[in-house]
């Protein structure tokens, strides 16, 4: 037996692929949950009104879904240039950091209007002058950006506890590590009204039809490409690489400064040590699960909340731990890249 | 400077480096031996939390400490398989397979803990491994308190690394490694099949991997938590760079980082008025200047993340 490249790909195992690697992770996390003794459509049913059932868990749902996608396409734009950004946790708590920051004191005396589209952009940038420390040491000194962005994760976990244990430390929390609030009138307006649902989903949304057309229609777009498919032969063809690999750090830090931002403006209101529940290491599996393809970000983002969100709910009725979630969605990440392997090649007698 | 001083006088810094290096020396080894061959296993991280969970989990339920460890070297191999079949077989990047296995292998033990062990206020232990007292040594001054009350598993460490340097660098076994790590293609014409070596090679360095992560619910620590690992895995493929693919020098690097660590936890009792983040900080910030200081230095092996198919450039 062997492997060999596929000559023509058929339209029908393009489509069938990514469907048989979410049945087939959904079928293996079931053993997960059988084992636990509980049955396993029903647990599923649960998750599916968990996530759905009601108005407010539907709302609840595409609230967990926004961070999602924006941590989604700040890995897709990275990795389709082969950039490793394994970093979009510290840039989302930098982000929300500097927000809070700016939100809550320096910048809360400006008007609404101006202020909330300005700490946007400074929750970009936050996010992108973190994730310039990796891509330094990779053009300077060869560093693989993987480990020096993952270490540096931690390292920007650590630097906001201490903000908020010191600094910026909330003097009402009664003694809690945690911000200060953003004004007011920082908060991002609500979508729905009675809900946590907030305009932050239209401008994540926005964001991956542009990133889209940005990679489909530009020349940055083709550049950034070229860079991740062959770093040699796209320098050979005249692509700035460095260049063009600071413009995709920049663009990908951003997106992932720019998910705190919202997280803060649109649903806490404050920064604690647990203001994402793995956001930036899930985005690297919304990002693959999409393939990289900024629009499937959205569906992909929407399973993980779905997910999330479902497996809270059938959690307390079932007793099954909600890292069954995690578990799903880590497994359908792995069934993914085998599945995409096979449209690509076959086996061989 | 007189603080300073009475640090490292104390021969509890001493214990503590070669403590807090013992999961370090494990998992660079681990991570060292795929690398050796040319696969980059980034699965570690996940690895040494299942291990530390696994292990835990097997000596609560009325298994010996050692089985403990074999059940974590097993748990480490099985994850050592999927890896292996993702970029061995199947040939795919290497950095994503490996984040899919620390995402999957880290998830997978909360839920197994979880469903064993519900939410309690205070976390059940064991019984964790006991100093060896030897005979002489550990009486003496000063130097038996600092270095010969160490665990069973802390002196095992340094026998693997040292086994392994024999292994890498004197036995034709390490020479189709490090062929394999270098140019598989050679190799193969050779007569070494580089799919074994591979699958050998991540299969045996997982399963150090999951034993390093045992090592502290077991020894270090006697409970589980989530999180506990703590990016140790992450620190680790840093200490290979540092290492230069060398196990020695791995060991030394080990030592080294555990001695920086222990020394700025027992330095951030002394000083005041410094946020106690900024010492928590330093691990990863020396691991980011190690690799940046030896990234350039160091010889790679020239085949490391490249997928090896037959008849195929």
């Amino acid at each position: 037996m062997r492997l060999e490249r596929r000559e023509h790909r058929p339209l029908l195992l393009l489509i069938g692929a990514p469907i048989a690697a979410i049945v087939a992770a959904l079928a293996l996390s079931g053993i997960l949950i059988a084992i636990a003794g509980a049955p396993v459509l029903d647990a599923y049913r649960r998750i599916l009104v968990g996530a759905f059932g009601s108005r407010l868990s539907a709302t609840e749902t595409l609230t967990r879904a926004t961070p999602l996608i924006l941590t989604g396409l700040a890995a897709a734009v990275a990795f389709r240039a082969r950039l490793w950004n394994i970093g979009a946790e510290g840039q989302f708590y930098l982000g929300a950091i500097a927000v809070a920051a700016f939100g809550s004191r320096l910048l809360a005396e400006l008007p609404g209007p101006i202020l909330i589209p300005l700490l946007l952009v400074v929750g970009a940038i936050a996010g992108m002058a973190l994730i310039l420390v990796p891509l330094w040491l990779r053009l300077r000194f060869s560093v693989d950006e993987v480990v020096s962005s993952l270490l540096m994760n931690f390292i920007a976990v650590l630097f906001v506890s201490m903000l908020i244990d010191g600094v910026l430390k909330d003097p009402l929390a009664f003694g809690w590590p945690q911000s200060q609030a953003v004004a007011d009138h920082a908060t991002l307006p609500k979508l729905i009204a009675r809900s946590r649902l907030h305009i932050g989903l239209v401008i994540a949304m926005v964001l991956a039809v542009l990133v889209y057309l940005v990679q489909s229609r530009t020349v940055f777009g083709m550049q950034s490409r070229a860079a991740g498919l062959n770093p040699q032969g796209a320098l050979f063809a005249g692509v700035p690489l460095g260049r063009t690999l600071v413009k995709v750090a920049c663009l990908s830090g951003g997106l992932a400064g720019l998910a705190g931002a919202i997280e803060v403006m649109g649903v806490k209101g404050y920064v604690t040590t647990d203001l994402s529940p793995g956001f930036g290491y899930a985005g690297i599996v919304v990002a693959m699960l999409a393939n990289l393809n900024p629009i499937g970000v959205v569906f992909a983002a929407l399973f993980t909340a779905i997910m999330f969100v479902g497996a809270d709910g059938m959690s307390r009725s079932l007793g099954i731990p909600t890292y069954i979630a995690d578990v799903t969605v880590a497994l359908a990440l792995l069934t993914m890249l085998v599945a995409l392997f096979f449209t690509q090649y076959r086996i061989r007698r | 400077m007189s603080v300073v001083f009475d640090i490292l006088a104390s021969a509890g810094l001493w214990a503590a480096i070669l403590r807090i290096a013992t999961p370090l020396i494990f998992g660079t080894l681990g991570a060292l031996l795929c690398e050796r061959a040319g696969v980059l296993n980034l699965g570690i991280e996940g690895i040494m939390t299942f291990g530390a969970m696994i292990g835990w989990l097997a000596v609560f339920h009325g298994a010996d400490l050692w089985t403990g460890v074999l059940v974590a070297a097993i748990s480490g191999a099985l994850f050592g398989v999927l890896h292996s079949l993702l970029t061995v077989t199947l040939g795919l990047s290497q950095h994503v397979s490996g984040l899919g296995v620390t995402l999957f292998a880290s998830s997978f033990s909360y839920y197994v803990f979880r469903l064993v062990v519900p939410v309690a206020g205070t976390p059940p232990t064991v019984m964790p491994f006991q100093p060896i007292d030897i005979p002489a040594l550990s009486s003496l001054p000063f130097i038996g308190p600092a270095f010969f009350t160490q665990t069973a598993p802390t002196y095992l460490a340094i026998v693997v690394a040292l086994i392994m340097a024999y292994i890498i660098f004197h036995t034709p076994v390490g020479l189709a490694i490090r062929m394999t790590g270098e140019n598989p293609h050679a190799a193969e014409a050779q007569g070494v099949n580089p799919m074994k070596v591979r699958y050998g090679t991540v299969i045996v360095g997982s399963a150090l991997m999951a034993v390093g992560g045992a090592f502290l619910t077991l020894s270090a620590f006697n409970s589980f938590f989530p999180t506990m690992v703590q990016g140790r895995g992450w620190i680790c493929i840093a200490l290979v760079v540092f290492a230069s693919w060398r196990p020695g020098r791995a060991l030394f690097g080990a030592l080294l980082f555990a001695f920086f660590d222990a020394f700025q936890l027992r330095l951030q009792t002394v000083v005041e008025g410094v946020p106690y983040q900024i010492f928590l900080m330093t691990p990863y910030i020396l691991s980011i200047f190690a690799l940046a200081l030896m990234a350039r230095r160091a010889r790679v092996p020239q085949a490391l993340m490249q997928p090896y198919r037959r008849g195929e450039r």
